[in-house]
């Protein structure tokens, strides 16, 4: 009788104190929640109302008919009418064509990255002169490069016209003032522009390889390229998809360029995708309309980000 | 093993330089046109280093002329630094209260605000462009600040890094009765500082070069930053390219500066995040 009561008072001990450490745990948990809340809340009230918000309204507006002078109550609902005017549209299709062939800058960009920072890595002296100088298009402003480019395309005056010129080529494309070429010069800008932030992410992948595979190989008998192709890819793989899914990404934003360049001309040879909603948004002021394309955009952007999430596993060998 | 010059390392040194130079071109033929007389600009084959020096009078009129371009620099540096400030300070405070604060829906709230991340900034420009007409903040600077001041990216960067800081520190804190507040200010910052530095510079360099933004947000002249101020010199002095390049050399200066000072932590930060404006 007396030990069960000995027994008995541990446990109702033991219960009054796991309750009395739970009360004093719960404050401080109520305590966390409110300073954690503090903490996050300057970022969290931003996104969400620049973000969020304009996010779920921009799939609103895709289904709408209205302009910026209108009031809110105006909004007239036309269903599926700005899609079928998107697909309607020729400028659209072009735009999307457009911003398709403009993938082919990121292949050709993380190859010519590729090769310079395999040199630079292992093969040079003034190492990091040379990290400074091909990066420099990236830290400069688009708008500065773009009017430089501009002057250096010029069809009659320009430099690069009168080099062609004085090898005697009489007729050089008049670039971006030519509907065939312009496309391809500012594709051209474009792979200049990027190819140093490729060769970075590039370099930082090479140094993380381990020296002993090399050294191994090197045991066996492989050749430069054996080890190129058998070591330095594959260890590369991850950074090669993170910079493919990247550029891909970006190239779907490329908007500054075609801004200052070109305005989507010479008739409509350089429109893409963010030109044309940036020209019907805020100088056509077809909302609804721009909305549409505003939809198709997060849809593309969406679809590339979900591939990237299925075939992060399959394609990438660590 | 003696260390000595390869033959081999040499060349590929010496092709390298010229490749790299090749590469810069355009940055060259910039700065010395920026010197030129305008009749001078397009002589063939081109004069690298200009007969005719006129870089005093091509700058004094970018910066003093018609369109002041001090005035779009200082217009420029208020907007970079204050979205820099701004933009480091709650994405540290964030990232501290997502890795270092356990509360019931930070996970949830973390998640939220990395989901947005996918979202591409031009398919919400419309939207945005209606709140701010509708909250008076279209055509100000404050408006512009505050679009670059909540960047999911930065959050997510130093969180990485505040999860780094072992957990110890901070509980020895608590202990000694510190609040979050205080090990934010007093333990944690420090110790990021270097992540820090990286993320500031970087938002410096995207911010000062940002045109889509400008561009949408601004409609008055006197707002304009250095890169809009650019576009529309260029549209005005279109057949003066000297003056044109003197703009071009102005609005790339202070990156380069920048970038020489923090050439480590963007080389780094780029390098192991992997982050792209």
């Amino acid at each position: 009788m007396k030990d069960l009561s000995v027994e008995a008072k541990s446990i109702v001990e033991n219960v009054e104190f796991v309750k009395r450490k739970k009360r004093k745990k719960s404050v401080i948990e109520k305590k966390e929640n409110w300073v954690g809340f503090l903490f996050v809340s300057p970022m969290f009230i931003g996104v969400s109302v620049l973000t969020l918000l304009p996010i779920i309204a921009t799939f609103f507006l895709a289904f709408a008919d209205w302009n910026f002078i209108m009031g809110i109550q105006s909004v007239k609902w036309v269903g599926l009418d700005n899609f079928k005017a998107l697909f309607a549209n020729e400028v659209f299709i072009k735009s999307v064509l457009n911003n398709l062939l403009f993938l082919l800058t990121v292949p050709i960009c993380m190859a010519i990255s590729l090769l310079i920072s395999i040199v630079i890595d292992k093969h040079v002296y003034m190492k990091s002169y040379f990290k400074v100088a091909f990066f420099m298009p990236y830290i400069s402003s688009i708008v500065a490069i773009a009017v430089v480019w501009q002057v250096l395309f010029n069809p009659t005056e320009g430099p690069i016209n009168q080099f062609l010129f004085s090898l005697g080529i009489e007729n050089p494309p008049k670039w971006i003032a030519d509907p065939n070429f312009a496309l391809i010069s500012l594709m051209v800008i474009q792979i200049w522009a990027s190819t140093g932030f490729n060769m970075l992410i590039y370099l930082a992948g090479l140094q993380s390889i381990p020296k002993e595979l090399y050294e191994a190989a090197d045991m066996d008998g492989a050749t430069r390229w054996d080890k190129f192709k058998h070591i330095m890819l594959p260890a590369l793989s991850p950074t090669t998809f993170f910079l493919l899914i990247t550029g891909i990404i970006s190239t779907f934003k490329v908007f500054d360029l075609i801004a200052v360049l070109t305005k989507g001309g010479p008739i409509n040879s350089t429109t893409m995708l963010v030109w044309h909603l940036y020209d019907s948004a805020f100088v056509n002021l077809k909302i609804g309309y721009a909305s549409a394309i505003a939809v198709v955009l997060f849809f593309f952007v969406l679809f590339i980000t979900l591939v990237q999430w299925s075939l992060q596993k399959k394609w990438v060998n660590y | 093993m003696e260390r000595r010059i390869s033959i081999r390392k040499l060349v590929m040194t010496v092709i390298s330089f010229i490749v790299s130079i090749a590469f810069l071109l355009p940055f060259f033929w910039m700065l010395s046109t920026s010197f030129k007389i305008e009749a001078d600009v397009f002589k063939f084959p081109i004069e690298w280093i200009p007969r005719t020096w006129n870089g005093i009078e091509n700058y004094k009129e970018v910066w003093l002329g018609k369109d002041p371009f001090a005035l779009y620099y200082w217009n420029s540096i208020k907007i970079t630094v204050s979205t820099t400030i701004i933009s480091v300070t709650v994405s540290a405070l964030a990232a501290y209260g997502f890795s270092k604060v356990n509360f019931s829906i930070g996970n949830f709230l973390f998640l939220i605000i990395l989901a947005t991340y996918m979202v591409p900034q031009q398919s919400i420009l419309i939207p945005q462009f209606i709140l701010y007409r509708y909250l008076g903040l279209f055509d100000s600077h404050l408006g512009l600040i505050l679009l670059g001041s909540f960047s999911v990216l930065g959050t997510f960067m130093l969180r990485q890094f505040f999860m780094g800081i072992h957990s110890d520190y901070i509980d020895a804190a608590k202990i000694d009765g510190a609040s979050h507040f205080r090990i934010f200010w007093s333990i944690a910052f420090p110790i990021v500082r270097p992540a820090i530095a990286t993320y500031a510079i970087l938002r410096f360099i995207w911010t000062w070069n940002d045109f889509q933004n400008p561009l949408i947000f601004l409609r008055s002249d006197e707002l304009y930053t250095i890169q809009l101020a650019m576009q529309k010199f260029t549209s005005l002095n279109g057949e003066f390219y000297s003056l044109i390049m003197a703009a071009a050399v102005s609005a790339i200066l202070p990156l380069i500066i920048v970038f020489i000072i923090g050439q480590k932590q963007v080389i780094e930060g780029i390098a192991l995040g992997g982050v792209k404006g």
